[in-house]
């Protein structure tokens, strides 16, 4: 009699502590979630709110616009754009937009190169079988692989050396020859397992239509290869955009990118905050409209590729 | 230089295959013969003109232009293609495709690494009049007393064992990311975020600003919470722990990206059997996803080693290796002697001894855990 009364109850509460600890789980889950896009938001807020300070703010340390500090155009005055002054003539700006400009064409310039080498060599390598000297696919694929732990200060003088002998130092095609290395080895290695998910059968089908070898790849198989191509696409701009170590040694003037102009105005303007914070936010923010626009291709590309 | 797409049968066992081609007239494989001798006679005929021309063949001589090798080369790369598919057909036709990368490489890579060994061996500042001059292995001796480089090595070390605390960071991420949470988009969006910005940047956002001692928020912060001087880059070991996190703060995202797409291509059926047989979430975890987590995981924590061994930038544009070479990585190092002592011969031969160090340290490290995987595969 007790027992059956009792077993019910034990239920009841079991249910409750479950509940309980249901709940917990939930509190725990997005208090961990919430805490770290804390983290990964704040220094981004702080650098675009930054932007629109003057100096009390900053060291005062008022971090809410219209509440504790006006914002104003100080910032981007000092780069030329600002409402006021975009249409005036300005020598920041100019730089500005010329060092912009270098980086758009270096990191395009090099993704694309290396997304055309990387695909066709990954294809290859995915489809055919190869015999160079003694190496035979894995070989040549670790061969390209590998090229990823040269580290850049292996590479960086023979490249001064060698760029000047060549008359490329401090132009925009010498630095995409450069970033396309630092990259073709990830393009590779996400590429190849991408092709290796796809069925050779669609190649076989494709060659018995009548299509030649270099027909099905181009028409059938690469366009069913798009995830990976925009994953390795989005990380090969993202690291060439933010390079920053050859870009200081190998340019001067001409070809100078964006991470150095940063740089050297960190190093010469001190504490002139707001001009610094709206240059980093103009720095930044094309590859955030790209994280934000593009970042399921990401993920997607890679699972169905690189991680399997 | 010989890539033969070798005649095999079409049934093959993985994912190679071999069509039947027909045979290639002698007269076909003559033409391509001779353009390829015709092309490396221009290539060869252009580097002795270019020798010719630069002052008996001395590098660094800075009048002469060494250009037309380029054009040369590129020649000759068109006109070994060509020479590919006439000669073998439908064989070259599929060396094609790995062979543009494989030229590239050779001429951007294997050239310039191999270049590199020589000006190791050469007693080189660009600063002196005298120019380069050849002094064997002067640079290596020199560097074995060099204190300041094996410090940067013993950083190295530091920040190589931190990648294993970035790591369960990530992990952790990517289970919540893959776990049943709302607005999975925002939050997902908002933890790749820091990977997208460049280093530079950062160093400039967080390091110089927010970490700023007088009054960036962070050290606001930390003197709320009890640390009377919050100087996050004055001594030793919370300079090193603050660049640490500097980049361990843009490069999270990056592991984390790894390690969701892994979960996500984990077969749901062995995380749904792992709940049905009783076990908790925690060792479900243990017992399930984390041994199937395995090989993506070591894949992952082997390209973010790879790029810590690359860290530079950030070191570079906050500390400058400082406080006394407590936060120096070996290329930030490097860099300086570059840049500041412009010794070109010594900071190759630095290069150089790191690159070889590198190497040998990665492949012990591919080789442990590649047995180390397949003995816990074997053993599940």
């Amino acid at each position: 009699m007790t027992i059956e009364v009792a077993a019910p109850a034990r239920a009841a509460s079991g249910i409750a502590t479950d509940r309980m600890r249901y709940v917990l789980m939930r509190v725990l889950v997005y208090g961990a979630l919430i805490f770290w896009a804390f983290v990964c938001l704040f220094p981004i807020y702080w650098t675009f709110t930054t932007a629109f300070k003057s100096a009390i703010d900053v060291t005062q340390g008022h971090l809410i616009p219209w509440v504790n500090f006006t914002p104003n155009w100080k910032g981007w005055r000092s780069l030329g754009l600002s409402p006021d002054t975009i249409f005036r003539i300005s020598t920041v700006r100019d730089e500005f937009i010329d060092r912009f400009v270098n980086s758009v064409i270096v990191s395009f310039g090099a993704s694309i190169l290396a997304l055309v080498l990387g695909c066709l060599a990954s294809y290859g390598l995915s489809r055919f079988r190869y015999k160079f000297g003694p190496m035979r696919n894995n070989d040549v694929l670790f061969f390209f692989i590998s090229q990823l732990i040269l580290p850049p200060v292996v590479l960086a003088l023979p490249f001064l050396v060698l760029y000047k002998e060549l008359d490329l130092l401090d132009s925009r095609i010498g630095l995409v020859l450069l970033y396309t290395l630092t990259v073709l080895p990830i393009v590779i290695w996400i590429m190849r397992d991408q092709f290796n998910s796809i069925p050779i059968e669609l190649d076989e089908a494709a060659l018995v239509d009548g299509l030649t070898v270099w027909g099905a790849f181009l028409r059938i198989i690469l366009p069913l290869a798009l995830p990976g191509i925009v994953a390795a696409f989005i990380l090969s701009l993202v690291l060439c955009w933010n390079e920053y170590f050859f870009a200081a040694l190998l340019t001067a003037s001409d070809a100078k990118t964006l991470p150095v102009m940063v740089a050297s105005q960190t190093g010469s303007q001190g504490i002139n905050w707001w001009s610094m914070a709206a240059l980093s936010a103009a720095a930044i923010t094309p590859l955030i409209i790209v994280g934000i626009a593009l970042e399921r291709y990401i993920i997607k590309g890679l699972s169905t590729g690189a991680v399997k | 230089m010989v890539l033969k797409g070798e005649a095999t049968l079409a049934a093959v066992e993985d994912h190679h295959y071999q069509i039947s081609s027909e045979p290639i007239s002698a007269r076909r494989k003559n033409t391509g013969r001779w353009l390829l001798a015709l092309a490396t006679l221009g290539l060869v005929a252009t580097l002795v003109f270019q020798i010719m021309t630069t002052h008996g063949g001395s590098i660094s001589s800075l009048s002469a232009n060494w250009r037309p090798m380029v054009y040369a080369y590129l020649v000759w790369s068109v006109a070994m293609g060509i020479s590919q598919v006439l000669r073998r057909g439908e064989a070259g036709l599929q060396a094609l495709f790995v062979l543009p990368a494989v030229l590239f490489t050779i001429a951007v890579v294997v050239f310039p690494t191999l270049f590199g060994f020589y000006i190791a061996s050469l007693d080189w500042n660009l600063s002196s009049v005298e120019g380069p001059h050849f002094n064997g292995f002067a640079n290596f001796v020199q560097l074995f007393h060099d204190a300041y480089y094996w410090n940067a090595m013993l950083n190295m070390i530091y920040y190589v064992v931190a990648v294993l605390a970035e790591y369960a960071i990530a992990f952790a991420l990517a289970l919540l990311l893959n776990s049943e949470i709302r607005a999975r988009k925002f939050f997902r969006v908002a933890f790749l975020l820091p990977f997208m910005l460049s280093p530079v940047a950062v160093s400039w956002m967080i390091g110089k600003s927010i970490m700023e001692y007088r009054f960036g928020p962070a050290a606001t912060l930390a003197r709320h919470l009890g640390w009377s001087q919050p100087a996050f880059f004055a001594n030793p070991w919370t300079a090193r722990i603050s660049i640490e996190a500097l980049d361990a703060w843009v490069f999270i995202p990056f592991l984390m990206i790894l390690l969701l797409a892994g979960l996500q291509a984990l077969p749901r059926e062995v995380q749904e059997a792992a709940k049905v047989d009783g076990a908790s979430g925690w060792q479900g975890f243990w017992l399930v996803t984390f041994p199937l987590m395995l090989p993506v995981s070591i894949t992952a924590l082997i390209i973010r080693i790879i790029f810590k061994l690359k860290l530079a930038d950030i070191v570079i544009n906050i500390t400058s290796g400082g406080p006394g070479g407590a936060t120096d990585t070996v290329s930030s190092y490097i860099y300086r002697v570059y840049r500041d002592r412009a010794n070109v011969g010594y900071g190759t031969a630095l290069a150089v001894l790191y690159l070889i160090i590198i190497i040998l340290f990665l492949t012990v490290l591919i080789r442990t855990t590649g047995k180390w995987t397949r003995d816990s595969t074997r053993g599940a």
